[in-house]
């Protein structure tokens, strides 16, 4: 008698079967496209970047010819080094902004709910729009510059956008203001997760307020930092459409980005090879920064 | 002079009355437990003596000194939590040491502090682990050893020793038993253990609803409490309680107890009329004296 559940649960029903098949019948056209559509033209990528392919793709190899040619190109080393600059700042920045407005946040003040909306709206943004009124905001003529003179402080100067040395900073001003609100958005999220009585706790331990957020606080958000700087990370390298909107990689091509430098020579100078070996390097950079984190965070979780 | 004075504290939480108008004296280097049903508010009170949460009025004196605005780091009190309050990204080591590095002990000092009481407490072989890889009752021994690592104006133990088995809970008591007049520190301690209360305190206080009912010795909130809910609260196993009727009988008083078959028993009460202040001899039913 006892044996009779083991044995129906042996012999499923059709609906039952149906039931377990479900979940991967509804996976699997992803699971059959993604290979392709990320793995394949990745792959693809790389094989026309090994080729001289122009306005069209073609199999003529040779070798590492393209990336010999973007190692000597000066373009490509300023998209590179303006990466560096742009990723370093933001993703710092951001993560110092996005901390400190969640604990400012997070001191039971009112209004908070409205004030957590403001900061997080940005985000609700495309970069193109942010782009476009910090292009406004920051144009000599028209934005913050003019609106101070026009207070009667004559000399003031703000002019990075046009300014080739600075303009890149301005990248950073905007795609700050955009993703720092979501960086707080998640700090304050991992602080709601944190048990109140250990802030208690480090306070008749007799730890001033900053040493509790640093030396007890904190550290229990490694998680959270690990992850914002996964997406933070992820954005910077994507940032293409905020430079396209904002300073169209000028003046000159002083804010090109790797990823701007990709398409303007892929799809408007009609290199094609030179574009899929940026590509790469891109891939490349990116896998060299990610792996050695991934790994070193995933295995201290692991062993605690 | 006080070494803790509390003086017509209340606290709300919104409109929720939490604590109502406590007033709790106890002088310096004395134990004090406080008991009472979940949910009266004794977490709430330790919580206001440490300086954790706003008391809504009231005053509070440590050393004859008003601290009721002052800091918790001001207070110079350790606090065992209920909920252990461990700190997750520290090891065990660093748990008890933080306390005193914040109040810039210097590191020999530490050590040796830290040696100290996990020798006491047992906790030796776990120094170097993080808090998420030890059981509840190892958690909180190591949330004791924080507490006892420092030596402040007061200690506050919440419900410390309620996650220990039986045995290491008798020994724990011991510790403490004889720790305490080593240190000469003021306690106060919540438990819900008859045994730990009767046997620690020099003075227990009985709560209900945030009020306190009864402050007094163990020996006299255990044989004179002042009503049934502390001689019910009181005690394992508790009281007995049987109704009855106190009546004239005679020169003397005597207590008419109902019986299920009809026949009422009529017990001559020895020493004159009950409760003084009482007065009269016909006391309601159900208030009387319970019977032992
Ligand atoms: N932050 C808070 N906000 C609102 N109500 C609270 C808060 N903290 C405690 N209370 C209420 O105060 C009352 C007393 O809580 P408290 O934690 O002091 O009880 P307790 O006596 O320690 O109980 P236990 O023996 O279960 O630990 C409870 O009814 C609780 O709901
Ligand atoms: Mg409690």
């Amino acid at each position: 008698m006892s044996e009779t559940p083991t044995r129906t649960a042996l012999r499923p029903t059709a609906s039952g079967r149906l039931q377990a098949w479900l979940p991967r019948l509804v996976l699997a056209p992803s699971v059959a496209v993604s290979p392709f559509f990320v793995y394949g033209f990745m792959l693809w990528t790389f094989v026309l970047s090994l080729t001289s392919s122009r306005m069209l793709p073609s199999y003529d190899f040779v070798g590492f010819g393209q990336y010999a040619r973007l190692m000597a190109n000066e373009r490509w080393w300023v998209a590179s080094t303006n990466l560096m600059i742009f990723g370093t700042l933001f993703i710092v920045i951001c993560l110092v902004l996005g901390a400190l407005l969640a604990m400012l946040l997070d001191q039971k003040i009112r209004q908070e709910g409205a004030l957590r909306t403001v900061y997080l709206y940005p985000m609700a943004l495309s970069f193109i729009v942010t782009g476009v009124v910090w292009k406004w905001l920051l144009n000599p003529q028209l934005g913050i510059q003019a609106m101070v003179r026009s207070w009667g402080f004559e000399s003031f100067e703000f002019d990075w956008i046009v300014d080739p040395d600075m303009a890149v900073y301005t990248l950073v001003i905007a795609a700050v203001w955009q993703a720092s609100g979501f960086v707080m958005a998640l700090f304050l999220a991992g602080l709601r997760g944190i048990d109140d009585s250990i802030i208690k706790a480090a306070q008749l331990d007799g730890a001033s307020l900053p040493r509790i957020y640093w030396r007890v606080v904190m550290p229990c958000l490694r998680p959270v930092v690990f992850s914002a700087v996964m997406i933070l990370a992820h954005i910077a390298i994507k940032s293409f459409d905020l430079v396209v909107a904002l300073t169209g990689g000028g003046p000159g091509y002083a804010t090109d980005l790797p990823a701007t430098f990709m398409y303007t020579h892929a799809f408007n100078r009609a290199q094609i090879g030179l574009g899929s070996a940026s590509a790469m390097l891109m891939l490349g950079g990116v896998l060299a920064i990610l792996i050695p984190y991934l790994y070193s965070e995933l295995r201290s979780r692991k062993h605690g | 002079m006080a070494a803790l004075e509390i003086h017509n504290v209340r606290k709300e939480f919104g409109s929720e009355r939490v604590l109502k108008d406590v007033s709790i004296s106890i002088d310096s280097g004395e134990f004090l437990i406080l008991v009472g049903p979940s949910g009266c508010g004794k977490s709430t009170l330790m919580n206001a003596i440490a300086g954790l949460e706003p008391v809504t009025s009231g005053n509070i004196y440590i050393d004859g000194k008003d601290v009721t605005w002052r800091t918790p780091a001001e207070r110079d009190i350790a606090m065992v939590f209920q909920s252990y309050a461990l700190y997750p990204s520290m090891t065990v080591r660093h748990n008890i040491s933080f306390g005193l590095e914040m109040r810039k002990v210097p590191k020999a000092e530490r050590e040796a502090a830290v040696e100290r009481v996990a020798d006491l407490l047992q906790i030796s072989h776990l120094l170097e682990r993080k808090p998420a890889q030890l059981s509840g009752g190892k958690r909180q021994r190591v949330a004791m050893g924080r507490a006892l690592a420092r030596e402040p104006k007061v200690y506050l133990f919440d419900e410390p020793l309620s996650n220990l088995d039986a045995k290491l809970r008798v020994d724990m008591r011991t510790e403490i038993k004889k720790l305490h007049p080593r240190l000469g520190t003021t306690i106060v301690y919540v438990t819900h253990d008859q045994v730990e209360a009767m046997t620690l305190a020099d003075c227990i206080a009985v709560m209900r609803d945030g009020h306190i009912l009864q402050l007094g010795s163990p020996d006299e909130v255990y044989n004179n409490p002042v009503d049934m809910f502390v001689a019910g609260f009181m005690g394992s196993p508790s009281m007995n309680f049987i109704r009855a009727t106190l009546e004239a009988d005679g020169d003397g008083y005597a207590l008419r107890i109902a019986t299920p078959d009809e026949v009422d028993l009529l017990l001559p009460w020895p020493n004159g009329p009950p409760y003084g202040r009482a007065g009269g001899a016909a006391r309601q039913a159900g208030d009387s004296r319970p019977a032992a």
